[in-house]
């Protein structure tokens, strides 16, 4: 009976930690969405993605606090619904407007360059945003605005936060949402085509160029969006926020199948899922699960779960 | 006498320190099919590449139904009826059939027009329309070069650049695609056709260059030059 019983604990714990590696694995995903999308388009590892993330969840801090939800000292007010609204679009137009931003000026001077030029400029490009990050914002802690109170949502033997919830559905939505685009519409294709080849994608009238820029912007305003989301749940922002984040959407990426949407996704997850569980018996290993990840699918599958060998992207 | 469809005048171009066009100088006129002819590395590619922006040269001019086309991107050429169908087909492999047709009508938005085009393109080419939700990269080579043609058709050409259209192909997909190539011009499509099968070419077209490291050696009415010595011994493999 006392087996019977530990072993129920051990599973509602087991299934406690899953739930939580989900909401985890959410955001890995909405991040690793982004790096897929480059590197499919440019064989580009995007190392400034992390500090776009970092971006967007400064970006939506601050509506709320020029509008005067953020006093100093006293306790923090709950912020109206129609400043998250705000907060969300000023945190995604702000970032796809940097993403767009940093291809033009970085990265397509240097497109016929050799990719080692353009990943130096990338790595550039990272540090340059996590010092104006510091400048900007110091390097202090900030606590995140009370765009949602925290409470917890009974789910059959377990119970999760209500942040976690809103995580998994918008971080669902729109990944879902983005594959459906790219397979479905016209623009999509567009996309498909350059990732395959660009000279033959100019011939049917594709620009190019703007399609790579639409390709940033959708990766950055995702990108924010996770790190809106994070801030929702773990309130407490700094320039470096990023680091962290985006080695492992970036190992998600390559578990998945880099240059693959599904496969970010399914990378995210796992990934999520692992650290947790791994997380329940020892916090520190949690952290170096992305690493044993990347090492193994390196070995065992280069081109990851749902990755083809030849040159299918996005 | 009216505006040649398509004008290179005196064109050189360059890769890198290669100069791969010496000064080329060719026209072509409204309803016509031309020809250009000349064995591996002659240049063919690259005159084709340079009538349609993708690469610029660094003396001389294109021009197209009049206009200097200097500075105007590719992608805005095919909006205008410059299209082309690229050597070694250019299909997306990881798109449907119908994908990659619908690719070709990017640039267009009248949405009953696109899929008549799209009716018009099976019934040229029975055998796209029973693969249409195919990867194009599962075709063979033949059913590739029909879709990069139907493909190149869907954004409605005024002027067609083919690079190669039967490299690779067995003799009756070769003379299928020439079949192709005389109905399009008969429906009031202007082509510019590369080829090294000139017999084909010489047969299927109204007048030709040739054209040999980077230069045009020679040009005429297709007919004359297919009994012209010159060409009989370097391109028909007779005399
Ligand atoms: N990207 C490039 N860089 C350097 N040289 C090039 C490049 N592309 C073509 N060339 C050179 O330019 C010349 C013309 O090439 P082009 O492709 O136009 O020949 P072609 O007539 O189309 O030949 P083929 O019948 O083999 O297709 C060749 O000598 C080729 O080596
Ligand atoms: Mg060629």
């Amino acid at each position: 009976m006392q087996l019977l019983l530990e072993s129920g604990d051990f599973l509602a714990r087991l299934l406690q930690q899953c739930a939580n590696g989900v909401a985890k694995g959410s955001v890995y995903a909405l991040v690793a969405v982004g790096y897929t999308m480059v590197y499919g388009v440019l064989q580009l590892i995007n190392f400034a993605h992390s500090d776009v993330y970092m971006l967007g969840a400064y970006f939506s801090y601050y509506p709320a606090r020029w509008l005067g939800y953020m006093p100093d000292g006293a306790e923090k007010p709950k912020v109206p619904l129609y400043v998250l609204g705000l907060a969300f679009a000023f945190a995604v137009t702000a970032c796809a407007c940097t993403g767009m931003l940093i291809e033009r000026l970085a990265y397509r001077p240097l497109r016929n360059a050799s990719r080692l030029a353009a990943l130096i400029t990338a790595i550039g490009v990272s540090i340059f945003l996590q010092n104006a990050g510091q400048m900007v914002f110091t390097s202090e802690v900030k606590s995140f605005p009370r765009y949602v109170d925290q409470t917890s949502v009974p789910l059959g033997p377990i119970a999760v936060a209500n942040t976690s919830l809103i995580i998994v559905v918008v971080a669902a939505l729109m990944v879902g949402g983005l594959h459906l685009f790219v397979q479905r519409t016209r623009t999509g294709a567009a996309m498909r085509a350059c990732s395959h080849d660009m000279r033959t994608a100019r011939l049917m009238g594709v620009n190019v160029n703007a399609t790579i820029s639409l390709t940033f912007a959708i990766g950055s305003a995702m990108a924010a969006v996770g790190g809106m989301l994070i801030a929702m749940d773990q309130p407490r922002l700094t320039p470096t926020m990023g680091l962290l984040m985006g080695l492992k959407a970036f190992v998600a990426a390559v578990l998945g199948g880099i240059g693959s949407i599904p496969g970010a996704a399914l990378g995210g997850l796992l990934l999520g899922v692992a650290e947790s569980v791994v997380g329940t018996w020892n916090t520190t290993y949690a952290d170096a699960v992305a690493f044993v990840a990347l090492i193994v699918v390196l070995l065992v599958k280069p081109s990851g779960i749902l990755g083809k060998a030849g040159r299918e992207k996005v | 006498m009216a505006d040649p469809v398509l004008q290179l005048a005196d064109v050189n171009v360059y890769y890198g320190a290669v100069h791969a066009l010496r000064g080329v100088s060719l026209r072509v006129d409204e309803g016509e099919v031309v020809t250009l002819i000349g064995g591996n590395g002659a240049g063919k590619t690259t005159t084709l590449a340079t009538a349609c922006g993708l690469l610029r040269p660094r003396s001389g001019t294109v021009t197209y139904r009049g206009r200097d086309l200097a500075g105007v991107p590719t992608h805005k050429l095919v909006a205008q009826g410059l299209v082309m169908a690229p050597e070694g087909r250019g299909i997306f492999p990881n798109l449907t059939v119908e994908e990659n047709l619908m690719l070709g009508a990017y640039s267009r938005r009248d949405k009953a027009g696109v899929a008549a085009d799209l009716r018009r393109g099976f019934e040229l080419f029975p055998r796209l329309a029973e693969r249409r939700k195919q990867r194009g990269g599962t075709l063979s080579g033949g059913e590739q070069q029909m879709l990069s043609i139907a493909r190149a058709l869907m954004a409605r050409p005024r002027l067609l650049l083919l690079d190669e259209p039967s490299l690779g192909l067995a003799p009756l997909v070769t003379q299928a695609i020439f079949a192709t190539i005389d109905r399009i011009n008969k429906e009031g499509v202007t082509i510019l056709l590369v080829e090294q099968n000139a017999n084909m070419a010489l047969r299927h077209s109204h007048r030709a260059y040739v054209i040999e490291t980077g230069e045009i050696q020679f040009s005429g009415p297709s007919a004359e030059l297919r009994t012209d010595p010159r060409v009989k011994a370097a391109y028909l493999g007779e005399g």
